[in-house]
């Protein structure tokens, strides 16, 4: 029946039959009604999307780039610290760990919690991150644990897609390898504070540390380097997909010191459990070649956080671990003075060499009877004497004559009291000669016996250990030796080491020999005062002065007692016991200070501590060697 | 003609031929070629690889194409009495899955059949497509005007819409209600009776708001503010209109558009494919893949206009209008036009059972072309 229909009425015709079934019409009507909706529906899509993407293409273009693009900046390595031969005394750590980039996630809370089901969190981690995350900009990481085990970072890895954000890294950690040994030379590093991140954006790094001590501290800015950045292309879940442009940033500068590491440990060892400092230094250029300072810490506790416990004890140890003795540490001379003294006189003219001067045992000057250490006095002696024997009312009687202005300018000359410029460290104190000038500043009048008593290095009179070893080496070479912890910096060696950089001092060279004449006798002559000073090397001998500083004034009544014996006081009360020296004595190489802490007589505790001392530096001679020369002193000492 | 009919009531495979011969190649052509178009955009939301999407979606066409043949074969007669049958299975499935669905989103729309995934919504609108022309068919335009007559088809598009709307599926409810509403337009529904339908829609849509969904809610409040949480629910919108526009004219090269290629555009095998598509081929690119939707569409309801049966006619419409809704709703929620909603881009987007649903559309177009002019079981008032 179809065929035959389509056959017999062309389109055309049957037209007019459509009519009779009004559906065929309505349908055909209402379809292209329909039609019409459609195309004008799809038109308007195809118009909406030329808007997106060609009128405003740019505009999502830039967007789209946005989102590719990440840029990440890592902490450059820090700059290692060697000795002078080239041993580690600080360097880096490989150190795994995992970072939370917050712009990276949404739920951080659930990423937290998932990660601390993978590696547990600490209470502690988790008030800092949660500090962190409240302080730190959402494009900086934040480090969530660092240290990871390799178990960890498996586990980690392997759990990365629940746990967007976090990152994991390979960041670096200060190492000390030698721990307490030189952690006040080198310091220490500590995260930064957040006022050091308000001045330097780039501190707020994962990894970034600042010096917060010692040579860390004060070469901070050449240790840090320069912070790289890594341009990567990442997907919508920050998985880096290709890195498109890295800039490796600089590593810092490597810094060799002047230290000889195994000199410190000796010294070290000899100084034991006292509470005492001692610089050795090679007096020809001022190189430090150990700088002790004890008791010490250990300087890598600082780099994750010390503990409140562990701080109370340090800042209530009466024996200051914390402070480097050698520069931060003020004294009175003492006895150790006396030098500066006798060549002030000789510059003034109050003093030659032959002068005689009686001393009873006492003096008497403005009414005030001032006491020689001696009860009975060591009569008539010349300045050699003097010093050899170090009479008290010698000196008094000589800074009498000399006055206190002549006595500060020539002591400030030798360092004492004296900025030392050119020493690498932190918290240097410049110590005190007073004069009646600094006296008066202080709404206060200068006595006659002000001066009396600074003539033997007491009363007002202040100075560091690096001081006196700086005075010692300048006695010994006649020349302005400057102490110095840097041998170079990145490879540049620095000015300071050459060993014609110290210009000579404005004093006559005779004054001088009278001087070491007179130290040559403390130590080498019969009835001087550190016969324990005697060097046990055939063929070389050492000058030295030795000092005993009184932190109390002794009072009449216990002098006259006649058993006054300062080894009886408590401990806070006894004196420091100094000893200043250097060696060989007709070719000077090497000067030391040691100060021992209310070690009482310099004479008994500190002249042995420096023979021994001097005895190893000579026996190391470690200016003279390119390498460490650890085996040769293993040889010396058994022969 | 009489040897024709002869032959091929002896020769059944030869009245297959035939039948075959009849069918729109041009159709099926265009059909293949978004088909390919889908395969290449696959491939590319692979990472370049046939791997995940575009090999086993062009195993599904290769299916679908085939099953669409088979149904293009089969004479209205067959289709109007499979109606009521298919009608009840997909009401039966969709029951189903409010009972023992798979949640996804939110929304339980997918049921296991035999380790095969089934969306049943899908299969009702098809179904209801079949049913809605099934009834129409033996209606005079006459008896369109009583409203008695327009009461049961009414019921068969409500119900399955009620029961998309549990599962919640907004998107296809619209699309569901929609392409039932165009058929009674399209049936010859008078126009009163659509103005009295219209006027209260404002009302209801303000109830219905009410009993959204709370991420039924977000998608429309994050339509109206995308930038408003930019990493949370308008994230989609916003990558999206990214991608779409660094694309700009030309496009990014294949396989080299960025915000697909990174991930940064969420679903892009399925819902998102057509903005992967334009950031990588452009405006060009996406212009082209509109026109030929709506090639499709107009292809579609022309071959319905041809039709000599209202059978035909109705049921070539609905398969065209849904067709049609399924792309208009899916570019408009790409280019932010409308808020978000689980609408894939047909023939293009990856997923089986929306392939194999189409292409069953295609099926049922397919043979309404092919028995364009047979004339069956209609009112005599409906005959041509």
């Amino acid at each position: 029946m179809k065929f035959r229909k389509k056959k017999s009425g062309n389109r055309l015709m049957s037209r007019p039959e459509e009519g009779k079934n009004p559906s065929r019409g309505v349908f055909t009507r209402r379809a292209l009604v329909l039609m019409a909706a459609q195309g004008a529906v799809l038109g308007a899509l195809g118009e909406r999307l030329y808007g997106l993407q060609v009128l405003n293409g740019s505009h999502y273009a830039k967007l789209a780039e946005n989102n590719r693009l990440s840029k990440r900046f890592f902490a450059p390595p820090r700059g290692r610290i060697t000795d002078r031969f080239g041993i580690s005394v600080a360097s880096n750590r490989i150190n795994w760990r995992a970072l939370l980039l917050a712009e990276e996630t949404t739920d951080i809370a659930g990423t937290l919690e998932r990660f601390g089901q993978l590696v547990p969190l600490e209470p502690r981690d988790l008030t800092r991150i949660e500090h962190e995350l409240r302080h730190k900009r959402r494009f900086i990481p934040i480090m969530l644990r660092d240290f990871l085990s390799w178990d960890d970072m498996a586990r980690l890895e392997l759990n990365m897609p629940s746990l967007p954000g976090v990152l994991i890294d390979v960041g670096t950690t200060r190492v000390y390898p030698f721990g307490p040994l030189l952690a006040h030379v080198v310091g220490y590093v500590a995260p930064p504070a957040e006022k050091d991140v308000v001045h330097n954006a780039e501190l707020a790094l994962p990894g970034m540390r600042v010096g917060r001590s010692g040579i860390e501290q004060t070469q901070d800015g050449n240790l840090r380097g320069q912070v790289g950045s890594v341009e990567m292309e990442v997907n919508a879940v920050g998985r880096v997909m290709a890195e498109l442009d890295r800039d490796e940033g600089l590593a810092g500068d490597e810094i060799a010191l002047t230290i000889d590491s195994g000199l410190q440990q000796q010294v070290l060892g000899r100084i034991a459990d006292q509470s005492a400092s001692a610089v050795v230094m090679d007096c020809r250029n001022g190189e430090v070649l150990a700088m002790v300072s004890n008791p010490s810490f250990d300087p890598s506790l600082f780099d994750s956080g010390v503990s409140q416990a562990q701080w109370i004890e340090w800042t209530n140890n009466s024996q200051t671990p914390l402070i480097n003795k050698a520069v931060s540490g003020l004294y009175p001379p003492g006895s150790t003075f006396k030098p500066a003294v006798a060549m002030a006189a000789l510059r003034a003219g109050t003093l030659s060499p032959s002068d005689r001067i009686s001393c009873p045992g006492y003096i008497d000057v403005g009414g005030t009877r001032f006491h020689c250490w001696s009860r009975y006095g060591h009569g008539s002696i010349n300045l050699r004497q003097g010093l050899k024997y170090s009479c008290d009312v010698f000196f008094y009687e000589v800074a009498r004559r000399t006055g206190m202005d002549a006595i500060a300018a020539t002591s400030e000359l030798f360092g004492l009291g004296a900025k030392l410029p050119e020493i690498e460290l932190p918290h240097v104190r410049q110590g005190l000669i007073p004069t009646p000038t600094w006296r008066r500043r202080h709404g206060h009048h200068w006595n006659g016996g002000d001066t009396i008593v600074s003539g033997i290095g007491q009363g007002f009179v202040q100075v560091t250990p690096l001081q006196l070893a700086t005075y010692a080496s300048r006695i010994a070479t006649g020349r302005e030796v400057q102490p110095h912890l840097i041998r170079s910096i990145a490879g540049r060696t620095a000015a300071l080491t050459d060993l014609g950089h110290a210009s000579g001092m404005d004093m006559p060279d005779h004054f001088f020999q009278d001087i070491r004449a007179g130290m040559f006798a403390v130590v080498n002559e019969e009835g001087g005062t550190a016969p324990k000073a005697r060097l046990d090397i055939p063929g070389v001998q050492m000058a030295g002065k030795t000092g005993s500083a009184q932190v109390r004034r002794v009072s009449r009544a216990m002098r006259e007692s006649g058993h006054f014996n300062s080894a009886n006081l408590p401990w806070e009360y006894r004196p420091h016991a100094l000893f200043i020296c250097y060696a060989p004595y007709d070719a000077p190489r090497y000067a030391t200070a040691v100060v021992i802490e209310h070690g009482n007589a310099g004479a008994d505790v500190a002249a042995p501590l420096a023979r021994d001392i001097m005895t190893d530096t000579l026996r190391r001679d470690p200016v003279n060697h390119r390498e460490p020369p650890g085996q040769e002193v293993a040889q010396a000492e058994v022969d | 003609m009489k040897f024709q009919k002869r032959l091929l009531r002896a020769e059944p495979n030869f009245q297959i031929l035939t039948k075959l011969w009849q069918v729109n190649w041009l159709y099926v052509l265009l059909i293949c070629a978004l088909a390919v178009v889908g395969y290449g955009a696959l491939y590319s939301a692979g990472g370049g690889t046939s791997r995940p999407f575009a090999g086993p979606q062009s195993i599904r066409f290769c299916f679908g194409v085939v099953m669409m043949l088979g149904i293009s074969l089969m004479s209205p007669g067959i289709l109007v009495r499979m109606a009521w049958p298919l009608y009840i299975f997909s009401l039966i499935l969709l029951v189903a899955v409010l009972r023992m669905g798979h949640v996804g989103k939110g929304a339980e729309r997918w049921l296991m059949l035999g380790g095969l995934q089934v969306q049943p919504s899908e299969l009702a609108k098809i179904a209801l497509v079949l049913m809605l022309a099934a009834w129409f068919h033996k209606i005079s335009y006459r008896r369109m005007g009583n409203p008695l007559f327009l009461l049961p088809p009414a019921l068969m598009v409500l119900v399955p819409v009620a029961l998309v709307l549990k599962e919640p599926n907004l998107g296809t409810a619209v699309i569901i209600g929609t392409v039932g509403a165009s058929m009674f337009f399209a049936a010859g529904m008078r126009l009163w009776q659509i103005a009295l339908l219209i006027l209260p829609m404002p009302f209801l849509a303000k109830i219905a708001y009410g009993h959204l969904h709370d991420y039924q809610k977000a998608r429309v409040t994050t339509f109206l503010h995308p930038e408003s949480d930019p990493l949370g629910a308008g994230y989609n919108i916003i990558q999206s209109k990214i991608a779409l526009g660094s694309g700009g004219m030309w496009g990014q090269g294949y396989l080299h558009g960025t915000q697909g290629q990174l991930n940064f555009l969420p679903e892009k095998q399925t819902d998102f494919i057509f903005t992967m598509i334009a950031e990588e081929w452009g405006y060009v690119g996406g212009i082209t893949v509109i026109g030929m939707l709506l090639l499709l569409v107009f292809g579609g309801m022309l071959i319905a206009m041809r039709s000599r049966n209202q059978f035909g006619r109705l049921l070539g419409l609905g398969i065209s209008v849904n067709f049609f809704l399924y792309c208009a709703v899916n570019l408009s929620m790409v280019m932010g036009a409308i808020p978000v909603g689980g609408v894939p881009l047909p023939l293009i987007s990856y997923g089986g059972s929306a392939m194999l649903m189409v292409m069953f559309g295609f099926g049922l177009l397919m043979s309404a072309w092919v028995h364009r002019n047979d004339t069956f079981g209609e009112t005599v008032e409906n005959r041509d």
